[in-house]
Order: C-alpha cells, then sequence, then structure tokens
C-alpha cells in the first residue's frame, strides 16, 4: 500500500478526467491521476472536435501550443438516402478569427499535450495503471481505490471517477448501473489519410480552415444513428454510430455499415485514394438527461462520459466532459476550503453547480428527444430521409411533368408513408421534445 | 449462423498497434452448451470481430484485436454470458490517433 494520502484521486486521463486534475492542482491540491494507457489519450477515442469556450476556461492561452487541426468555418448537415444527400451548410468568414471557436483534433495527440499542462500545474500523473476496484470503508463511503500495481491500494479523501462512459468502477460499486444497450450507441471510425492539399480542394478549404459534415439517413439502415466526416490537416476521420440495442436487433455489423458509408456516392470521393492508419472503435452516452445517474456519494463524484453527460442531439461530448470535471474540481476545492469532510451532503455542491450551468441545462432541455428518436428510428432515419430525398429530385427534375402535380406527388408521397396523422404526430412530438 | 464476411475486419485491425497481454485475456465467456441470444448478437455487434462460433457451436472469445469499446460488456454482461475487465495497465489497445 503506497503510504502516502492525496486530496483527490482522478481516475482516467480523458478530457473530463484532465479538466478536474488540472482545476485541482493549479489550486494546490494534491492530486494523482490514474490512467491504464500507455500514455494519456492512448485509450480515448472521439470524432473530434474540440470546444474553445470550455477549453479557455482551464487553458485561456491554449492555442500557443496546443495541437490542433483545422479551425471549423463550415458545418454540412447531410440527410442521405442510398444515392443521394439533401444539405444545409453553413459557412462564414466570421469563423475566421484569432481566437476561433471550435478546432477538429485528434485525441491521441490532443489529450496527450492536455496531459502536461495538468503535470506542469503539479498533479501526480500514472499512467499503464489499471484501478481496479475502489476502496471504501465498512460503512461504504469511498476512501481510494485499489490499482493493478503491487503497491495496491491508494488513498485519498475523494476520488473523481472520469472513467469514461465504459466505466468499471462505478458499477462494480454500485455507485451506478452498467450503462444498456438502448443507451449507448456504439460508433466506429477509421482515419484516412491524404496529402493537405487534396483534403483542402475536396473540401473547399484554404489554409488552417476547417469543415465538418454531419450526416443521417439510410446509412444507418433504420437504425438510431449518425455518420460523421471531420477534416484534419492531413487526415480525415470518418465514422459511423449507432445505438448498440439495434445493432443488437437488427443483427447488422458496424464494419459492415461504415463500409456501405464510404461507399456512398457523396462520401467515397472525399476519401478516394487515401491510405487508413487506424480504424477505432467507442460507446457514446445516447440516454441522455434521464440516463445521468447519482453524480456524487460520500468520498466520490462522477463526472463525463461516465456520467452519461453527452447532448446527443448537438453532437456535444467533450465540452459538457471538461466542463463537468472542472466544476467537480471547483466544488471539492470549495468543500476543501471550509475544512468540510467530503460527505455525500457536502458533495451535493457539485450537483448544484453543475444544475446552474449549461452541462445540466442543455441535457434537461432535449430529456424527451433520445425516446423520441429511439422509437421511431424507421420513421426518423429511413422513411423520412427517403422521402425528403425523392421530393427534392422531383422538385429539381426538369421533365414536363406540371410542378402542381409534381407538388401533389410528392404530398401524396408524404401521406402514403406516414398518413396524416402520422405526419402531424411526428411533427407534433419533434416540436414538443425540441422546445 | 455465418457472419457478414465481405468487409475484411482483420485488415481493418492491422493497421491498429496492440500490445496483448498473453495468457491474461480481459475478456471471458462463461462456458455454455447452447449460447444465448446475446451471445450470438456479439458475433456481429463486435466492431472488431472477436466472438466466433467453434467447432461445437460454442461462442468463443479472442481478444487480441479488442478495441475495448464494451459493447460486448453491455450486451453479455447482464446476463452472466461474459465477464470484462480492463486489461492491466499499458496493456491492449494503443490508438495512435484516437
Amino acid at each position: 500500500m503506497i503510504e502516502e494520502r492525496f486530496d483527490a484521486i482522478v481516475v482516467g486521463a480523458g478530457m473530463a478526467g484532465n479538466a478536474a486534475a488540472l482545476t485541482m492542482a493549479k489550486k494546490g491540491m494534491k492530486v494523482l491521476q490514474l490512467e491504464r494507457g500507455e500514455y494519456a489519450g492512448s485509450k480515448n477515442v472521439q470524432g473530434a472536435i474540440l470546444y474553445s469556450d470550455m477549453l479557455e476556461k482551464l487553458i485561456p492561452e491554449f492555442r500557443e501550443d496546443a495541437p490542433l487541426e483545422r479551425h471549423l468555418v463550415e458545418q454540412r448537415f447531410w440527410i442521405m438516402d442510398d444515392r443521394s444527400h439533401v444539405g444545409l451548410h453553413y459557412r462564414s468568414e466570421d469563423f475566421n478569427e484569432e481566437r476561433a471557436n471550435r478546432y477538429t483534433i485528434i485525441r491521441a495527440q490532443f489529450d496527450r499535450w492536455f496531459s502536461s499542462k495538468v503535470r506542469q500545474a503539479g498533479a501526480t500523473v500514472l499512467c499503464e495503471t489499471t484501478v481496479t476496484d475502489l476502496a471504501q470503508d465498512s460503512y461504504g463511503r469511498v476512501i481510494g481505490v485499489r490499482t493493478d500495481r503491487q503497491d495496491g491500494e491508494i488513498h485519498a479523501d475523494v476520488v473523481v471517477l472520469a472513467e469514461g462512459v465504459n466505466g468499471l468502477l462505478g458499477t462494480r460499486a454500485r455507485l451506478r448501473e452498467r450503462p444498456k444497450p438502448n443507451k449507448v450507441a456504439l460508433a466506429v471510425k477509421e482515419m484516412h489519410f491524404l496529402p493537405r492539399e487534396t483534403i483542402e480542394a475536396r473540401f473547399n478549404l484554404s489554409g488552417d480552415e476547417g469543415v465538418v459534415i454531419e450526416a443521417a439517413g439510410t446509412i444507418s439502415g433504420g437504425m438510431t444513428g449518425m455518420g460523421f466526416i471531420y477534416a484534419n490537416k492531413e487526415c480525415i476521420s470518418l465514422g459511423i454510430g449507432c445505438l448498440v440495442a439495434d445493432f443488437q436487433r437488427t443483427g447488422k455489423t458496424p464494419y459492415e455499415l461504415l463500409d456501405r458509408f464510404k461507399r456512398h456516392p457523396s462520401v467515397a470521393l472525399l476519401i478516394e485514394g487515401s491510405e487508413v492508419k487506424e480504424y477505432a472503435a467507442h460507446l457514446i452516452p445516447e440516454g441522455g438527461y434521464k440516463a445521468i445517474p447519482q453524480l456524487y456519494g460520500d468520498g466520490w463524484v462522477v463526472v463525463g462520459d461516465a456520467a452519461q453527460l453527452n447532448n446527443a442531439i448537438h453532437r456535444e461530448g467533450s465540452n459538457l466532459a471538461m466542463t463537468s470535471g472542472r466544476i467537480a474540481a471547483e466544488a471539492i476545492f470549495q468543500v476543501k476550503s471550509r475544512r468540510l469532510a467530503m460527505t455525500k451532503e457536502n458533495l451535493a455542491l457539485y450537483k448544484r453547480m453543475l444544475d446552474r450551468s449549461f452541462v445540466l441545462k442543455d441535457m434537461k432541455k432535449y430529456k424527451d428527444m433520445p425516446r423520441l428518436m429511439h422509437t421511431n428510428s424507421q420513421n426518423f432515419f429511413l422513411t423520412y430521409p427517403q422521402l425528403i430525398s425523392k421530393a427534392m429530385q422531383t422538385y429539381l427534375r426538369v421533365d414536363g411533368t406540371p410542378k402542381t402535380e409534381k407538388q401533389k406527388s410528392t404530398l401524396k408521397s408524404f401521406v402514403n408513408a406516414r398518413s396524416w396523422i402520422g405526419l402531424f404526430g411526428d411533427a407534433f412530438r419533434l416540436a414538443r421534445a425540441w422546445r | 449462423m455465418k457472419v457478414e464476411r465481405s468487409v475484411r475486419v482483420e485488415d481493418k485491425l492491422f493497421c491498429n498497434r496492440y500490445l496483448v497481454d498473453a495468457g491474461h485475456p480481459h475478456i471471458k465467456v462463461r462456458a455454455h452448451t447452447k449460447p444465448s441470444p446475446q451471445l450470438l448478437a456479439l458475433l456481429k455487434a463486435c466492431p472488431a470481430r472477436c466472438y466466433d462460433l467453434n467447432d461445437k457451436g460454442h461462442v468463443e472469445v479472442t481478444v487480441d484485436g479488442c478495441m475495448e469499446c464494451g459493447t460486448c460488456r453491455v450486451i453479455g454482461e447482464p446476463t452472466g454470458d461474459i465477464e470484462w475487465s480492463y486489461p492491466r495497465g499499458g496493456y491492449g489497445v494503443l490508438f495512435k490517433f484516437g
């Protein structure tokens, strides 16, 4: 057993764990951070988009040396059927600003840099160390962790669980349930390398400008899911994710889905001739507000993906992770400054602070969205994309058919597919879940 | 039951970095005579195709290509069909990009 006692132990060196460890170390607390990977980032997977505002709150001058890929000047949303896509694109010169709002990043590289800042702030970061269990006293209070290293048990006043979406510790200690198949998505992703100039030409970019594409439709084969294509400097991150319950139910394979997405005529040209250098898979929390577990207890708090903090509608996760990690750390510091014990009652401050932040406000706003999307996946991810694509084609194809007839046939196709009641019901439910 | 073979997952995994902890698989399949629906689902849901049927019709796992996503844990652990731990520190998949 390590005799040394810490103010806090942080389990995991992803966005949430690094934010928490950095914040506490900066405030002079004695912090130990444990990471099972070879280095911080070696187990972490994301698209990935970095949100500047949330990182600035931790490292204001991050642009000086952080490994950033491209700053985003354009966002494309695609609704896809098998041969087409209908797009909503937004591009603005306003995004070409000195302190850009969003960047693409490569997580393994970014997290390594982030971790160097945590070390510089004074935290002890121990990699290649898997935490196997939480150490609890006879009252069930968390008093530390047990690792797979010989020197076993390490004690601290509080443990910050930043163990990710598939975190085992919280479940093993019965602090929260294991994620259910209908509350998490499995995403698979490839890194496609191409010369810089090729990427810039294909995506209509100049210099370090970047673009991301989020896509939904028949690419997920009727499952609740999304595809994504992010332009980095010299590579393209391309992936697709669907609910685990949907994979289980349909028997579709993730790699087959990924390859079908890559073969789509709207996608194939973007990655033509690329060299794939990595294939990754990761779970994404999709359960929304109602799936958030108990966030604190005697001697522990849970942050980031482990707490299911992910805004599935806006595709935001890493910012909720960073912010929840920072807020948890600030709450812990406040409790410590008042010389109070790290009890459930005192750590409830973390939840109160998180309630007041955008994190839980945004999650709460979309609390009904996951259920709507998951129970109507056939309609929202198959039927409507097909109808919308057909409507666009009917609208654009000039073939001598009078426009009144075209409009009638389009309307009829919608009514035949979903009925008037279905259409109004879907619109009503969507509006209600969105408001 | 045949798993989709048109995509070669082995080729995809080949470009990944791993440090295999030989003799210490981090996932174990419970001994069974007839695979449960959950176990059969893993043959297709696992993105690294770690699960396969052996000659006796039992589901087996080979964790060498595992990307530690947890999909099989979410499906197969509640029924007790599999046991899931993380690899020992430093072992397993080592993402270059993530």
